[in-house]
């Protein structure tokens, strides 16, 4: 019977399943993080219970890391708790060991959902899990990923495998070409806005299509980064050349007569022709055009040439008064124009959008331009060391600190400000990152979601532009 | 983890949908290495407005949060159900949650009841009607009913969570019941596809 990459992904990994479907799936790589990993050591602590398979570790701290000071080493985090969970890490590291731990001021350190494709950690086949909901960024590698507790990280820490059941399949095809400025940000924006924050829930999404296809394999991350956005635990793309050749050469990636046996069993993680979806949507790139979000849901977005919704033309009670709280929130007045909307702050950075494709979209748009005036802060915090040494290679942190953007250490930093880069209550801000929550980047402050040539384009007028009419 | 058989508790209201985990409770909240002490920080920017159902005196001692749909979506913290469980939440009942959220919830001994839309509607009405509105929540019989038990509401779980509630069992304890099945498949594994190991 034709099986699609899902469910091929899924039966390779089911080590049991209960008479109720509930299956122990076994997990190959497990990412552990600083903030949702203390509590599952001192589990396994407080149990007498050791690791499963320590080598499936890969560790570092990225959450809560400061993106300044580091010349102080330990000294520069200047929150006690930050500070402490930083330590914890180390320490539980230390007694229990990892495949490979990036500490804080590693210079390979970074943001665990890029730092594990870049060491060739994330491959093909694998099932991933990590303590943090954004792990459907690994799906881009056609790799089960997904985002767990931390009872789960300590059970998985503890018997290596994941206690779940099989998820519905949802194919979504993105056909057609993209136009210019339009980038794989505004594709998973416009899919959110499509089926809604709980559009997929219940769902592994496949995204497929020539639109992603024809994406980097930094775009496919994008894409598959927010599939929870829409509710879906995981996110994924099939294999081919494009995700062949990026692995190619990687740190962890198999080498030698390896690599090939590697590649041939790679080959084979698409869906088969034929294979049935439980839902299908269709797509069209060509209708996509540059989106901002607008509320306090990745669903509330519209497209850059359009205007904030009016409450008033909604019909149903609970969404109109879920769209009202969220103008308020926001600061915004219905039917104001998109590009009428003057910013405070800029982030460039996340899991979201922080590896080099980004950067080097961003750059090419502020190169040689300054900031505006009414902008306080402009940020660009690269994913990882290996992605600020390439960047730096590249001259692209001269064009960001000659346009007046801050330049900054890798980790997490305002996406969701639990380090000191953050919104103050009332401040707007232009952000490449993932949740526009209420006070998801500081009490109180407004996140409108945007591409990261949006964000660059808006950090130079002071305001959101349509990047297709940049020049 | 603490059994969950009958609960008989005081019902709050949160009439809003796709209430996610940054809210529940926020980031400034999560620097612990803890798993308990996070009831100041449960839904910590919301109480700040005098009107939040939370501050409201009737509800003062809630065991049951009644949700709207797609509760619980947003980030994986897990300090989400610690919250509500250390605040003195023991269920939520909802149309929907995330799926994280959801898993988190059973993990923790915190009992995420689904109803339909039309259900959920009805208890909110008369959550609002009543002040000191109870339910009583009978895991067993899978059953939400009024404490007179004039109203009686059915909700599904899956059997294996159901177990675990209802035994209070260590999850990690019950797989390792599977240690040498689970051997034997990374034995398979590791000889079929050694790149991964």
């Amino acid at each position: 019977m034709p099986q699609t990459l899902y469910d091929k992904l899924w039966n390779s990994h089911v080590v049991h399943v209960e008479p109720d479907g509930t299956a122990l799936l076994y997990i190959d790589r497990h990412l552990v993080h600083e903030v949702t990993s203390a509590q599952a050591y001192e589990g396994l602590r407080a149990a007498g219970r050791k690791p499963w398979r320590v080598e499936s570790v890969v560790a570092t701290a990225d959450h809560n890391t400061p993106t300044t000071h580091w010349e102080e080493g330990l000294a520069g985090v200047r929150d006690p708790f930050a500070k402490l969970q930083i330590e914890t890490l180390d320490a539980n590291i230390r007694q229990f060991g990892a495949k490979v731990y990036f500490p804080y001021l590693d210079r390979q350190q970074g943001i665990v959902h890029v730092i594990g494709p870049e060491q060739g950690a994330t491959l093909p086949g694998m099932t991933v899990v990590c303590g943090d909901s954004h792990t459907s960024t690994h799906g881009a590698f056609a790799c089960l990923a997904h985002g767990i507790g931390t009872s789960e990280v300590e059970h998985v820490l503890a018997t290596q495998c994941l206690v779940t059941k099989k998820m519905k399949n949802l194919r979504i095809n993105v056909e057609g070409p993209l136009g210019r400025g339009v980038t794989a940000k505004d594709i998973v924006l416009a899919i959110i806005g499509r089926i809604g924050t709980a559009g997929a829930t219940g769902y592994a999404i496949e995204f497929a299509g020539a639109a992603i296809r024809s994406l980097s394999m930094e775009g496919r991350m994008t894409v598959c980064n927010m599939a929870i956005e829409a509710g879906a635990r995981a996110g994924m793309v099939a294999v081919d050349e494009v995700t062949i050749e990026y692995l190619r050469g990687r740190k962890f990636a198999p080498s030698g007569a390896l690599w090939d046996q590697a590649v041939a069993y790679w080959r084979t993680l698409v869906s088969d022709p034929g294979a049935k979806f439980d839902r299908e949507v269709p797509i069209n790139a060509r209708e996509i055009k540059p989106h901002v979000t607008w509320g306090t849901s990745p669903e509330m977005v519209v497209t850059v040439d359009d205007a904030v919704p009016d409450p008033d033309r909604e019909n149903d009670a609970q969404r109109r008064e879920a769209m009202e709280r969220a103008l308020s929130y926001m600061g915004l007045k219905p039917r104001t124009p998109i590009t009428d909307i003057a910013i405070d702050k800029v982030f460039i950075g996340s899991c979201t959008n922080s590896r080099i494709e980004d950067l080097r979209a961003a750059a090419a748009v502020v190169r040689g331009r300054r900031v505006a005036s009414n902008v306080k802060l402009a940020l660009v915090v690269p994913g990882s060391g290996l992605v600020k040494q390439q960047a730096e290679r590249e001259g692209l942190d001269r064009i960001f600190r000659d346009a007046g953007f801050e330049w900054r250490e890798p980790g997490c930093s305002m996406c969701l400000g639990m380090n000191p880069d953050r919104l103050s209550a009332g401040e707007r801000c232009a952000s490449t990152s993932n949740r526009n929550f209420e006070g998801r980047q500081g009490p109180g402050g407004r996140t409108h979601l945007v591409s990261p040539v949006m964000a660059a384009a808006a950090a130079i007028a002071g305001h959101f532009v349509d990047i297709r009419r940049w020049s | 983890m603490e059994k969950f058989t009958v609960l008989n508790g005081l019902v709050a209201p949160l009439d809003r949908a796709n209430v996610d985990t940054d809210q529940i409770i926020p980031k400034q909240y999560l620097a612990s290495i803890k798993r308990t002490g996070f009831a100041g920080g449960l839904f910590a920017d919301w109480r700040k407005d005098p009107g939040f159902v939370l501050n409201q005196p009737r509800y003062k001692g809630a065991q049951i949060l009644l949700a709207r749909k797609n509760f619980g979506c947003g980030s994986s913290r897990e300090h989400a159900p610690w919250a509500l469980i250390d605040y003195g939440f023991r269920s939520v009942i909802a149309p929907s949650y995330a799926d994280i959220f959801f898993n988190n919830s059973y993990k923790n001994g915190l009992l995420p009841v689904v109803l339909t839309e039309a259900e959920v509607d009805r208890l909110f009405h008369e959550c609002n009607a009543f002040p000191g509105f109870r339910l009583v929540i009978d895991l067993e019989r899978q059953s939400v009913a009024s404490t007179d038990g004039a109203l009686v509401m059915r909700f599904e779980i899956d059997p294996f969570r159901k177990y675990c509630l209802v035994n209070g069992l260590d999850e990690i304890g019950l797989t390792l019941r599977h240690a040498d099945k689970i051997r034997e498949f990374e034995a398979r594994r590791k000889a079929q596809y050694p790149w991964y190991f």
